[in-house]
């Protein structure tokens, strides 16, 4: 019989304490049991712990912050242009989110990365330029550069873009799914999808640039530290925030929107409970549609429409995703403002080309050290 | 008839067959306790009822209608609820919004029913705008419960309630699912705490190797010196 004192201490989740006796008589040959001593097990999963602790990575942002900061410092960077970019990044970093946020959201409850993801925002701007062509053109709005038929078309190409993206699901990857096969082979798909709609945008609209205003001026506030920002920039952050403060009610206070966290918890459950998973999947293809449709036309509005505007956003917004915590969208949109900063503030001491490369260090770092991201779990 | 009929089922996952023929029969009202060694078949059986896994051969009759083959969330709808043994609760979500998902077939107010999972398991309500993810073993396996009682189910499927949990969490457990049957809920529970399990129960199955090996009143299982020998003996020699 196992004695009181022969008890050591496992790491569990629950808050009681479950006594777990030991019995020499099954314990390994050559080994003592020395309750004095902590076992060594628990010191390196406590060293492992603080090391992808949530605090110390975001420490960790923060501390390579300061440090670029200090070599900008050094290399003569204003703390305007620093202050410039974090601002533009910041918008950027919304945009990002707004992609970031569906892609996560499809992540989770169907649980397949889906490359055609940054497709969706390529086709929200272009069906937003293709309407704004029908659409009278009004006077702008000012201070901004567009009119009443930009906010119109807008709202109608996240609304269209919605409806393809549940097309797509509707037409490929359902009946993929339903001969269970596996989540390789419907990213692969969703992969061949990207080509194919990109293929179909160059049909329709060629490969060349394209502006929601041609030729119309943008005026920017000059803003204290020689800061310059365009009152479009300002509409972009304002909406991104709206769509995001949307997102959260529609999630946190609707039926449907706790249905969808509870299928991105576990699909099997949410299937046993009884909850209707055809219609939550219709939901959150239409949902993250419609949010990468408004990414893509205020990446339009901000720049300028090219076929390939999303692909090159894609990865950014699995940078962002994996950042936040593969399937929770509070993540994603956290991801994608830290990696819009991020890349903006790197072109200050690195070639602009390398933007990309920047996400991709970060993906990979959080990767190694905290591969559940930011806000996920444990499993 | 009785509420629930599984006459002859035959399962498996994949190529492997796992049920070779199992029948039970669960009346109105009723504890049944399914009591077996690793391996018997125990989770299968509650997987092939609720119609997450399709049976091969036999049927499945719940309250006189025939069953056989119709996915979870035709079952759920028809007044039988599930509570798989792992992964039982939605752990991003809050304990209230949990239990609001176990009503999401259901369209009008659902404050009587909350009312009624709250007067059952207190210490829910007390924790209710908490995060599932972040509680204890024991309060995860009441939110399962809870939720599951959402519907008013006419029969609850409870796949090892207590496993994992400490002794004094075991015999709460154990004491709701008593209280939940007298209700009116029938139970079928599967355990490897087979003793408590039988003790509490108004009939009691015995599998092994996908059959039935016996059955009983659980006083009966409790009795018979060969279940005790094989499947309970050896729990108390551990014990000792």
């Amino acid at each position: 019989m196992p004695s009181k004192e022969e008890k050591i201490i496992i790491p569990n989740s629950g808050e009681e304490e479950i006594p777990v006796p030991l019995d020499p008589h099954s314990q390994p040959e050559l080994t003592r049991l020395d309750l004095k001593r902590r076992p060594c097990l628990i010191d390196i999963d406590k060293a492992k712990r603080f090391l992808s602790a949530r605090t110390f990575v975001i420490a960790a942002l923060v501390g390579l912050a300061v440090l670029l900061g200090l070599v900008a410092q050094a290399k003569g960077v204003t703390a305007g242009l620093i202050l410039r970019l974090a601002v533009y990044g910041v918008m950027l970093g919304s945009i990002i989110a707004l992609g970031a946020i569906g892609l996560s959201l499809v992540y989770g409850v169907l649980r397949f990365a889906n490359f055609c993801h940054g497709e969706l925002l390529t086709v929200g701007a272009y069906i937003a330029l293709g309407l704004m062509g029908v659409l009278p053109r009004g006077e702008p709005l000012r201070p901004f550069s567009f009119g009443w038929e930009f906010l119109v078309a807008m709202v109608a190409a996240m609304g269209i873009t919605g409806a393809v993206a549940y097309g797509l699901h509707w037409a490929l990857f359902r009946h993929l799914r339903r001969r269970g096969s596996s989540s390789a082979i419907l990213a692969m798909s969703t992969l061949g999808a990207a080509f194919f709609i990109r293929s179909i945008i160059y049909l329709a609209w060629g490969p060349d640039f394209r502006f929601y205003y041609w030729g119309r001026p943008r005026p920017a506030w000059q803003l204290p530290l020689g800061v310059r920002f365009r009152p479009d920039q300002f509409f972009i952050l304002c909406l991104a925030i709206g769509l995001v403060i949307l997102l959260y009610l529609l999630l946190e206070r609707t039926k449907m929107g706790k249905a969808m966290r509870a299928t991105a918890d576990n699909p099997e459950l949410a299937r046993i409970t009884g909850i209707d998973t055809a219609r939550v999947i219709r939901w959150t293809w239409m949902i993250g549609g419609g949010l990468a449709a408004a990414g893509g036309v205020l990446l339009g509005l901000d720049a300028q429409l090219r076929p390939e505007m999303g692909w090159w956003t894609l990865l950014p917004m699995f940078a962002a995703v994996i950042l936040g915590g593969i399937g929770n969208p509070y993540g994603a949109l956290a991801g994608g403002l830290i990696i819009g900063v991020a890349q903006q503030l790197s072109t200050a001491f690195i070639k602009t080309t390398y933007k990309p490369g920047v996400a991709f260090l970060i993906m990979i770092l959080i990767l190694l050290v905290r591969p559940q991201g930011l806000f996920g779990r444990r499993s | 008839m009785s509420l629930l009929e599984v006459r002859e089922v035959t399962s498996g996952y994949g190529e492997m067959e796992v049920l070779h023929g199992v029948s039970i029969a669960v009346e109105k009202g009723q504890i049944v306790s399914i009591i077996g060694p690793n391996g018997a078949g125990k989770s299968t059986l509650m997987k092939t009822i609720f119609g997450l896994l399709r049976p091969w051969r036999g049927e499945i009759y719940f309250k006189g209608e025939d069953i056989t083959g119709l996915a979870p969330d035709q079952i759920v709808r028809n007044g039988m609820c599930y509570v798989p043994q792992l992964d039982n609760v939605f752990p991003s979500l809050t304990v209230q919004e949990n239990l609001e998902m176990g009503a999401f077939i259901l369209d009008g107010d659902i404050t009587p029913r909350l009312e009624r999972v709250w007067e059952l398991f207190p210490l829910l309500r007390a924790r209710r705008r908490q995060r599932v993810g972040k509680m204890s073993g024991g309060e995860r396996q009441m939110v399962a419960m809870g939720r599951a009682l959402m519907l008013d189910p006419k029969l609850l499927l409870l796949d090892e309630p207590s496993a994992g949990l400490a002794p004094k969490l075991v015999d709460e457990i154990f004491a709701r699912v008593i209280e939940i049957n007298r209700t009116g809920v029938a139970i079928v529970m599967v355990e490897q705490n087979a003793k408590k399990c039988l003790e509490l129960a108004d009939r009691g199955y015995v599998l092994a190797d996908g059959r039935n090996r016996f059955e009983g009143t659980g006083k009966e299982l409790l009795d018979n010196p060969d279940i005790g020998r094989l499947y309970l003996g050896g729990l108390k020699a551990d014990a000792q």
